[in-house]
């Protein structure tokens, strides 16, 4: 069907135990939950990309990790291109071929001891997409091209690399078995800005050139807003808002968002001080009832401080935007302060 | 640490086998760990040693010049002879002879053979059971983590030369009346069984706590992504990244473990004489110290601490070596 | 000296540092001159590897062994600190010089309580007793924005947040009223909304101090609204040297131009970012001659050949052959720039 959504999320969760001193547990004292994910639910077209922003510890990095199957969701559902693959025996190798990822660290993701050569054949050899030795090479040496790389840094063990090579490494292993969908856990934040420029446009260019579908996890809204079609904020475990990317920039509808954006370090205004605002993120061990943020927003009243709000489609966000907030719902809140970021 | 322009130094070389292999050639000679090898007399040494001991034990049968285990080349004639450079020696006999006129010097190259067949075989099996063990319970952890090194820990409250004399005692116990034959060459099996399974807690606790680091980093999440089974993420992924501990213990503990053959054998309960090793030339020498003939234990004692202080050196090298922290 | 009348608080004059190694000497820094003058804020910013951080701390004698001051010097209120022993160096530090590193939990003593190390400090170089101490100590934690500070001084590090912990290692930086503080990517570790808080404490309290910062990131974003002045390190050396607004929007130096445009901004949304390519070279492999000709667009055969000193740029300075009289008579390159990834 023309209209299925390659990635479809419906009310995904994971709850982890948090492990207790045995001590503690002989006393009867039930271990601590951690709600890291908790009820998000989100589709991706083909070949848009979607950026899940938020600040560290609020989940985000986890949602890629339960679509890629690393970890077991306590509830929920994905479906990639409408066939479910919550359950992992669901997830058959020609699923499993169709997403990859693509982590921070390029230190950590790539096997030291392992030759750039086989890091990148290993998906090529477990799905049997070449047919023998040498097309298996041929097919790595033209990967290493499309990344930027020549076909002998194969032969090369991934330390005689720079941080931003070594990601076009990973890169290249995310392309190796010919995915629709790349999960992308904060692919440029371990790396320099010079070097997150050339990244950023590869995988731009790659997206043209493949038709790839993104989904793009960062911290960093100015790489998010330079990347993205539609952007979803997260805290604690939750969205509170989603929108298109320009939508979002232009007018913010939640305070959070107001919040990061009124945050963000930017290059063109120089010496202006930046509205701090009060108050950090609460441990997601023991999240504030009611809506997560109220501690932190100037707006927040008894409703906010007793009753969650879900994520409803916002009447004056254009272009399918979702907030939840009561305030956003109730229109007490004032105008979003447009324009002024996102002018030009 | 490689300096450099990262790119393009390879893409003038052609990659074939031949130039690959150069290459690792090349690599390890430019190596850290051979540049700390070559600055270390000491190390160097040691190596020496012990490759010349390896070298003894392996060409025993041509480096020998005496074939101290058949009867019929032997003559009491020539029993108890001292060394040759003391009054009444014999050149022939270089480090003289026993109360049976056996060359105390074949003998020893016939011994250190010995104690390092039980050493290595002993250290391959612990290192084996013990890394099994210790990178299954760090990956799949749960339940069956806690087992095993609750097991591990047990065990470890025991010394382990009382584990090797009780899983000797026992063998022999059950062996002693079926017809399995109770020879010399099952006391190597019994030797190497029991020496081995004394020594793998620790390799188990080495490769688990390494296991859990690796298994944490993102090059194990990727593939798992693409669904490659656990058994092949643990031994292609995760083993080369836990094996540099496992180099290191291993090298101390071949040292150990030939100490513990030896003492199992000086104690009796070894390697019977008919085909002595180390542990058992100074059971067996011993018995003469107090008559004069002091050569007789003397000498395959000192073969013993050589080799053990040689191997020993080069296992605290190499640890110091592979450790980041310590350069 | 680059003009300004404000005497130079701290002066470094063509730093070098290295580390000794077994294929002979590394060299870290490859002479860096930099000065910071009374009451500014000086931003150092540089991509990693670039000697940003190595700067600082051979500034302030913190560096690690091996790596040692191979050449320059140091001056800092107009007497020479670069060969004081470790105790003129630690009675410097602390009380004339601050210092602020990334991760507020390592430059914390888990062990003390808070109240105890900002005593301990005070007490180490201010001639105060225990209670004018506490005083000073409750009064540093209020001015950080630190709420209820008298009654936090018996709390913990670990019972603090990370922002809160980064506002308590700035007031142990400024116990002592120090002229200068250097921070070192002081909020690096710290979420985008408490790095805007921290920001502005510190900015705030040197403006009220009149204390002077090198600030060490690679975050331009935290420059631009934070600095005064900027210096640009590349490859173990300072290439570009001018106030924060001409070298965000004017740089002279091409590779801080091309640094500035590779970072997205919310401004403007484009196609492509303008990328520099390659990567900066790695320490020891530094080529002769400009250190960044390997990736100029510009190159010409000049660059290669001879290393650029700084010189008078557009409105900044900048080490670049273009703004010689040279430039004009020197060849293009031949071949151009390797392209490589």
């Amino acid at each position: 069907m023309a209209d299925t959504p390659l990635l479809q999320v419906e009310d995904l969760a994971v709850h982890f135990r948090l492990p207790l001193p045995v001590a503690e547990r002989a006393m009867g004292r039930r271990p601590k939950v951690l709600k890291a994910v908790d009820g998000v639910s989100f589709a991706i077209g083909k070949g848009v990309t979607l950026s899940v922003v938020g600040e560290s510890g609020c989940g985000k990095s986890t949602v890629a990790r339960l679509i890629a199957g690393l970890y077991r969701p306590t509830r929920g559902r994905v479906a990639i291109d409408g066939h479910d693959v919550t359950a992992a025996r669901d997830r058959t190798r020609a699923i499993r071929r169709r997403l990859t990822m693509i982590f921070q660290d390029p230190q950590a993701s790539l096997n030291p001891r392992w030759r750039v050569r086989d890091i990148i054949a290993e998906p090529i050899r477990a799905f049997g997409i070449a047919g023998d030795a040498r097309e298996t090479s041929r097919q790595v040496d033209g990967l290493l091209e499309q990344v930027g790389l020549a076909g002998a840094d194969g032969e090369k063990y991934p330390h005689e690399f720079s941080g931003g090579q070594r990601q076009r490494i990973s890169i290249a292993r995310a392309l190796a078995s010919k995915p629709d969908l790349i999960l992308c856990d904060e692919p440029t934040s371990a790396l320099d800005v010079s070097v997150q420029a050339q990244i950023l446009n590869l995988m731009r260019d790659l997206q043209d050139e493949l038709g790839l579908t993104y989904l793009f996890i960062s911290h960093d809204l100015a790489v998010v807003h330079h990347m993205s079609d539609r952007i979803a904020v997260m805290y604690l475990g939750r969205f509170v808002e989603v929108a298109e990317a320009a939508a979002l920039f232009a007018a913010p509808q939640h305070p959070y968002t107001r919040l990061l954006l009124e945050t963000i370090p930017d290059l063109g205004m120089t010496k202006r001080d930046r509205e701090a605002v009060a108050g950090e993120v609460p441990s997601p061990i023991d999240p504030p009832g009611g809506c997560a943020f109220h501690p932190r927003c100037p707006h927040a009243d008894e409703r906010c401080r007793t009753e969650r709000p879900d994520l409803r489609p916002s009447q004056s966000g254009a272009g399918g935007g979702a907030v939840a907030c009561h305030a956003v719902e109730e229109g007490r809140l004032p105008p979003a302060p447009s324009g002024e970021a996102a002018d030009g | 640490m490689t300096a450099g322009p990262a790119n393009g130094a390879a893409s003038g070389t052609a990659p074939g086998t031949a130039g690959r292999l150069l290459g690792a050639l090349h690599r390890g000679a430019d190596s850290d760990l051979a540049y700390s090898f070559r600055r270390n007399p000491v190390v160097v040494t040691a190596a020496i040693v012990t490759l010349l001991y390896f070298f003894g034990a392996a060409f025993a049968d041509w480096l020998a010049p005496h074939t101290p285990f058949d009867p019929s080349t032997l003559s009491l004639g020539d029993a108890e002879k001292p060394p040759a450079w003391i009054e009444g020696g014999d050149w022939s006999y270089v480090l003289g002879t026993d109360n049976q006129g056996r060359d105390i010097f074949s003998t020893i190259l016939y011994g250190s053979r010995l104690s390092l067949i039980v050493g290595f075989s002993a250290v391959i099996f612990s290192v084996v059971l013990g890394v099994g063990l210790g990178i299954t319970a760090g990956y799949f952890g749960g339940w069956y983590e806690s087992t095993v090194m609750r097991a591990a820990d047990v065990q470890l409250t025991l010394p382990s030369i009382l584990v090797a004399l009780m899983v000797d005692g026992v063998a022999r116990a059950i062996f002693a009346g079926t017809d399995i034959k109770t020879d010399a060459t099952f006391a190597i099996y019994v030797l190497i069984f029991a020496i081995g399974i004394s020594a793998w807690p620790q390799y188990a606790r080495v490769v688990r706590s390494a296991t859990l680091v690796e298994k944490s980093k993102d090059y194990v999440a990727a593939a798992r992504v693409i669904g490659i089974p656990s058994w092949r993420i643990m031994l292609r992924h995760v083993l080369p990244n836990t094996m540099g501990p496992v180099l290191v213990i291993g090298t101390i503990d071949l040292a150990l473990a030939v100490i513990t053959e030896a003492t199992l054998s000086f104690l009796g309960v070894g390697i019977p004489p008919t085909q002595p090793s180390l542990g058992t030339l100074i059971r067996v020498g011993q018995e003469f110290l107090f008559s004069g003939q002091w050569w007789i234990t003397l000498f395959p004692a000192l073969a013993l601490v050589l080799l053990v202080l040689a191997v020993n050196l080069l296992g605290d090298w190499l640890r110091d070596a592979l450790n980041p922290k310590l350069r | 000296m680059n003009g300004g009348a404000a005497r130079a608080l701290l002066d470094v004059r063509d730093l070098k540092v290295g580390l000794p190694t077994r294929r002979g000497p590394l060299a870290i820094l490859n002479g860096v001159d930099l000065h910071v003058k009374e009451g500014e804020v000086l931003g150092v910013v540089g991509e990693s590897g670039a000697g940003k951080s190595i700067t600082g701390l051979a500034v302030i004698g913190l560096l690690e062994p091996p790596a040692r001051i191979d050449g320059g010097e140091v001056w800092f209120d107009g007497a020479r600190i670069d060969g004081l022993s470790g105790d003129e160096l630690r009675r410097i530090r602390g009380a004339r010089i601050g210092v602020i590193f990334q991760d507020p939990l390592t430059s914390l003593n888990p062990l003390y309580t808070i109240g105890f190390q900002l005593t301990e400090t005070i007490r180490t170089h201010m001639d105060l007793g225990a209670d004018a101490a506490e005083k000073r100590a409750v009064e540093l934690l209020d001015e950080v924005g630190i709420p209820a500070a008298a009654s936090r001084l018996n709390a913990y590090p670990h019972e603090f947040s990370g922002g809160m912990r980064q506002r308590v290692v700035i007031a142990l930086a400024l116990c002592a009223n120090p002229r200068l503080i250097i921070a070192d990517e002081p909020t690096t570790a710290l979420d985008v909304s408490i790095q805007a808080q921290i920001i502005g404490v510190l900015k705030r309290l040197c403006r009220e101090h009149g204390t002077a910062v090198m600030l060490i990131t690679h975050d331009m974003g935290v420059i631009a609204e934070t600095a005064d002045r900027v210096a640009v390190m590349y490859a173990g050396r300072v290439i570009e040297d001018g106030t924060v607004a001409e070298v965000v929007r004017n740089a002279s130096h091409p590779y801080s131009h091309g640094l500035m445009g590779s970072i997205p901004t919310i401004g403007a949304r484009i196609g492509r970012l303008p990328q520099i390519r390659g990567a900066m070279p790695r320490v020891g492999a530094v080529p002769a001659g400009c250190a960044f000709a390997p990736r100029c667009p510009d190159v010409r055969d000049l660059c290669r050949a001879e290393r650029p000193v700084m010189m008078d740029g557009k409105a900044t300075s900048a080490a670049c052959w273009q703004y010689s009289p040279r430039w004009s008579d020197a060849a293009a390159a031949t071949g151009g720039a390797a392209a490589d990834g």
